[in-house]
Order: structure tokens, then C-alpha cells, then sequence
């Protein structure tokens, strides 16, 4: 008798398999149209990111027809305004890209030591030092600075800082251009603190509690412990922070547009103006431009290179900062 | 000298000693002697307060904020709660062993190094090289690692991690080490090396642990104390506790009727 009931149950139970048509063709339907609208979304922003790259590709292909490789990565003259007339003298420009690739590596540099010493310290004070409550208080604040525009770091760049470093330094006594590197560099530095200090704060709070503990519990203080014992474990993650930083520098366009001038000198001394990267994109596509001489789809080059740069750096910043967890969790 | 058990001055005193984490007391009025060269263990069901004893020791429950102990700790008769007593040297008398081996990201020559190194032990590379050396060869970890001084600890297994981190303890010359379950994450072993080296290291150390194992302290173990909700039940030779418990909840726990 029960085994005749269980026979029963069996017999109902094999419907999983053979649901009712409409009801089942429904479900299959609608998940199907889930899974597709999900996919196109993600498809769409990865079409996108490639067909950047490949316009940034083809148009620099193309400004590569008329200056030479070689010119362009090693040349130490960078001119594109002569070649705005093609009735103007001398017409032909010059498209020396070093003069850009140190203007943008000494003002990344002046950013970064500002960022690196004050995002590290905060992020340790923050990490390693700070109550809940002061935390809890300190830490949005940080984050608001990441928040803010960064045309108004850039402002507070020509308006604030500039003058004060050309008041201070003629002061001292040294010749100092209105637009220097370093006004635009310890600007951005302070707009890249957060940066540093967030991932930093991440990285640093990642380190085993039982590491903390071991060193207290061989008598270490708490300025040993985080010394000796906390930095070096969170070592690579913070040098992943540090990398990202220098990324978010020699991509930042407006406070160096706003701050750091366009002559293309060929200098490392940061009371100079000197012009980025980023600064001659913009000035080499403002206005009417026509889109297929040198000038203009020089700027698609540097848009490559910054992107090629920023890629690296990125990948390499990410690479350790994730191979770091992974070895504490 | 008089050997019976009254009249040895322990190492450690506790006296009513009282631990709350906020508004939950978490040890309840213990009093507890430790003696000298011998292996206390500290046994009980989960959450009965024994890590947390031993935490209170080398004050290590100061690292956590809502933590707070009152009553009396004394290490050779001096109250190791004074407001005016440094941790540093405290911590350097009392060593300490954790639950799981928790080497530093560093060589394993500079891990056993670092403590002599804070406390400025060594006046010398070689006596540093000589502490380092013995240091391993107490733990029973130098013919494994002689020829390789200079790799990452972490690189270790668990079983000699956990005997770097007792050379690393001993290498600060403490007087007591604490162990706060030391082989839960060894595997049998692992944990019988470590047990036969608890009874080696006795001979210059007190010792304290905390087990999970009865059969653990009953190997190791000269004195236990059990702890139960709290409370400390009851203490005595490890060889009366397990024979002839006193209380009954003692007498439940090891016949494995509670916790």
C-alpha cells in the first residue's frame, strides 16, 4: 500500500521535467530577454572603451603619415601653433612630444610629494591611530575633497596658490613665472591626497590583526609595531596607492589647464611654466579646427600615449594592490 | 627548600580578578596562582573565559577598546595593573604564543631577531647570530632551517611557523610564555612536536596555555584549571583534576557530558 502511494508520488513528481507548455515557454522567455538586455548593457560600455582605443589608433595612424615616429617620441621641440595658417611662415610645426613628457612627469612629480607624504600619514593616522570617533568624523571629510570639481581646485590654483608662489619665491629672490609647475603640482597634489589615503586606509586595515598582536605581544610599541611590522606587510598595496595616484596626475587636465601654462619649455625646474599632455590636447582642439591637418590629429597621438601610460600604470597598480589581499584573506 | 605546593612563591598571582567587555562580564572574580616551571593549563567549554584570562597577563586586553579588567595581577609580587608599569618591559618578561602561527612578512632570521633587536638584547651581529641560533634550536627548528635563514617565514609550514613563533618568544629570554591554544591549527604532528617541546622549555620557563584538548593538557599539563562560564571551578595537578574532579561541572566536562 505505501509503496503503491510512493509509486503515486513518483509519477506526480516527474511533472518537474514536463511543466506545462505555456507556463514554461513564458519562464524561458522572460529569462532569456533578462540575459540579453544585461549583456547588451555590459556590451555596450565595452564596445564603447574599443572603439575609443581604435579611433585613437587610427587617428594617430594617420598624424603618423605626416610626422615620423621617431620625431614624435624623441623630438625635444614641441610647436604645433606654427602650422595653424598654411599661409604662415614655417608652417610645417614641430611635434617633439619630450618637452610635454617632462612637463607632465615634473608636475605629476610636485604632486606627488605632496600626496604621497600627507595620503600616507593620513591613512595611517587613520588606519592605525584614530578612534572610531575621529575616524568616523575624518574620514568622510577626506572623501568630500575627493568630491570636489576639480575646476575649483584648478581656481583655487591661479587665484591662491600661484600668487602666493610667486610673492614667496621673488621674495627669496628667484626669477619665478606666473604659471609655475609647482603652483599646479601642489594643487593637484592635494586633489590626489584622498586618493593615496583612501586606498592606503584600505590596505593598511587589511593587515592581520595577529600580526599587530604578535608584535605587541614581543613588547613592540605601537610607533615599532606600525613601523616594523604593519607598513612592510602593506608594502605593495601601498605602492599600488601611490601608482594610481601618479595616474590620476598625468591624466588631470583641468587644474594644469587652468595653472600650468602652455609654453612647451624644456625644463625640470618647477618655478617654470611648463605644459602637460593633457593641456596641449585641449589647446590643440579648441576652436574650429580642421580635422586632418598635423595640429589636430596630434592630439589623438597624445591622447594614445596617455592612454597607453595610464593603462600600464593602472594594471600594474591594480595587479599588486590585488595580489597583496589575496595573500591576507 | 620546602617543596610542598603551599609555601612555593608562584610566578603569578591573580586575585579577584573581574573582566567585562562593555556591559558582559566575561571572567568572574578569579583567583588564580601560577607557579613557576611548570605548564598551567587553562581548559573549559567555548566562551568560559580562559583565552581571556590569559589575555589578561600580559595585558593584551588593553588592545581592545571596550575591554576593561579590575582586581589583582602580580608578577613576582609586583602588581602588573600599576598605572606606572611599562608594557614594553612587561611584555618582554611575558611572552606570548597565538592560536594560529603568525609569522612577520620577514625573513625568518629577522623574525626571531626582532624582539632581541627592540629591546636592544644583542651588542653585536654576531651575538645577535648567536641568539637567533639558539633561539631556533630551543624551538626545535634549526637543522629545518639552518641553510635557509634568509627566506620568508611565511613560506614555512604551519607546523614550523608555529615553532618560529615560540623562538621568536624565546629569543626575548621572557620568563613566562603564554600560549593561547598553540597546535588548534597543526595537524597531529605538528602538535605532538610542540607538546614535546612545551616540556623541554619548562625547564627555563613558566608556562601557561590554553587548550581545546583535554587529552592535550593531560599530556602537557602539570596543574589545571578549569574554567566554566566565567568562573574558574576548579584548579589542581592535572592527575586530581582528571581522576578525581571536586566539581561536578569539572566532572561533566571531561567525561564530555558538557561543552
Amino acid at each position: 500500500m505505501a509503496q503503491a502511494v510512493a509509486a503515486a508520488e513518483r509519477v506526480e513528481r516527474s511533472s518537474l521535467l514536463a511543466a506545462p507548455e505555456g507556463r514554461r515557454a513564458r519562464q524561458v522567455l522572460g529569462e532569456r530577454i533578462l540575459l540579453g538586455l544585461l549583456a547588451a548593457s555590459s556590451l555596450v560600455a565595452i564596445l564603447t572603451t574599443i572603439g575609443i582605443a581604435l579611433s585613437l589608433l587610427f587617428e594617430t595612424l594617420r598624424f603618423l603619415d605626416a610626422v615620423p615616429l621617431f620625431d614624435f617620441l624623441f623630438g625635444l621641440n614641441w610647436s604645433p601653433q606654427i602650422a595653424i595658417r598654411e599661409d604662415q611662415v614655417g608652417s610645417s610645426g614641430a611635434f617633439g612630444v619630450v618637452p610635454l613628457l617632462v612637463g607632465t612627469g615634473l608636475i605629476a612629480a610636485v604632486a606627488m610629494t605632496v600626496a604621497g607624504p600627507l595620503g600616507l600619514f593620513s591613512a595611517i593616522f587613520l588606519a592605525e591611530y584614530a578612534s572610531p570617533r575621529a575616524r568616523s568624523f575624518a574620514k568622510p571629510i577626506l572623501e568630500i575633497l575627493a568630491g570636489i570639481p576639480t575646476v575649483v581646485y584648478g581656481f583655487f590654483a591661479v587665484l591662491v596658490v600661484a600668487p602666493f608662489v610667486r610673492d614667496s619665491s621673488e621674495a627669496a629672490g628667484f626669477e619665478v613665472s606666473s604659471e609655475s609647475a609647482l603652483a599646479a603640482g601642489v594643487v593637484m597634489g592635494v586633489m590626489i591626497v584622498p586618493i593615496v589615503s583612501s586606498i592606503a586606509d584600505d590596505v593598511i586595515s587589511a593587515v592581520p590583526q595577529s600580526l599587530r598582536e604578535g608584535a605587541y605581544g614581543l613588547g613592540a610599541t605601537k610607533s615599532e609595531t606600525v613601523r616594523d611590522i604593519v607598513l612592510p606587510a602593506a608594502l605593495p598595496g601601498i605602492g599600488g596607492a601611490l601608482l594610481l595616484g601618479v595616474s590620476r596626475a598625468i591624466g588631470e587636465t583641468m587644474i594644469v589647464v587652468m595653472a600650468a601654462g602652455l609654453s612647451a619649455q624644456l625644463t625640470v625646474n618647477p618655478l617654470q611654466a611648463v605644459t602637460t599632455i593633457t593641456v596641449q590636447m585641449v589647446a590643440l582642439l579648441t576652436g574650429d579646427q580642421e580635422f586632418d591637418s598635423p595640429k589636430t590629429l596630434a592630439a589623438f597621438a597624445l591622447g594614445l600615449l596617455l592612454f597607453i601610460a595610464t593603462l600600464i600604470l593602472n594594471l600594474i597598480a591594480l595587479m599588486l594592490v590585488r595580489r597583496y589581499q589575496e595573500r591576507y584573506d | 627548600m620546602d617543596m610542598s605546593p603551599g609555601t612555593i612563591r608562584p610566578k603569578l598571582t591573580a586575585r579577584g580578578v573581574n573582566v567585562f567587555y562593555g556591559d558582559a562580564q566575561a571572567l568572574n572574580r578569579v583567583d588564580l596562582d601560577i607557579r613557576a616551571h611548570e605548564v598551567t593549563a587553562l581548559i573549559g567549554p567555548s566562551g568560559c573565559g580562559k583565552s581571556t584570562f590569559l589575555r589578561c597577563l600580559n595585558r593584551m586586553n588593553d588592545l581592545i577598546e571596550i575591554c576593561r579588567v579590575d582586581g589583582d595581577i602580580r608578577l613576582d609580587g609586583e602588581d602588573i595593573y600599576d598605572p606606572a608599569v611599562n608594557l614594553v618591559y612587561l611584555r618582554a618578561r611575558i611572552g606570548m604564543v597565538f592560536q594560529k602561527p603568525n609569522p612577520f612578512p620577514k625573513s625568518i632570521y629577522d623574525n626571531v631577531a626582532y624582539g632581541p633587536k627592540i629591546h636592544g638584547l644583542a651588542r653585536s651581529r654576531a651575538d645577535m647570530d648567536e641568539t637567533v641560533a639558539s633561539s631556533l634550536e630551543r624551538a626545535g627548528l634549526w637543522e629545518e632551517v639552518k641553510d635557509r635563514l634568509d627566506a620568508p617565514a611565511t613560506g614555512l609550514s604551519g607546523g614550523q611557523q608555529q615553532r618560529l613563533c615560540i623562538a621568536r618568544a624565546i629569543a626575548v629570554r621572557p620568563e613566562v610564555i603564554l600560549m593561547d591554544e598553540p597546535c588548534s591549527s597543526l595537524d597531529p604532528i605538528a602538535t605532538a612536536r610542540i607538546e614535546a617541546l612545551m616540556d623541554e622549555l619548562r625547564q627555563n620557563f613558566t608556562i601557561v596555555i590554553v587548550t581545546h584538548s583535554m587529552q592535550q593538557a593531560a599530556r602537557v599539563s602539570q596543574r589545571t584549571a578549569f574554567f566554566h562560564l566565567g568562573d574558574l571551578v576548579e584548579v589542581g595537578d592535572t592527575d586530581t583534576v582528571f581522576t578525581q574532579p571536586v566539581d561536578p561541572r569539572t566532572e561533566s566536562y571531561i567525561s564530555g557530558r558538557i561543552g
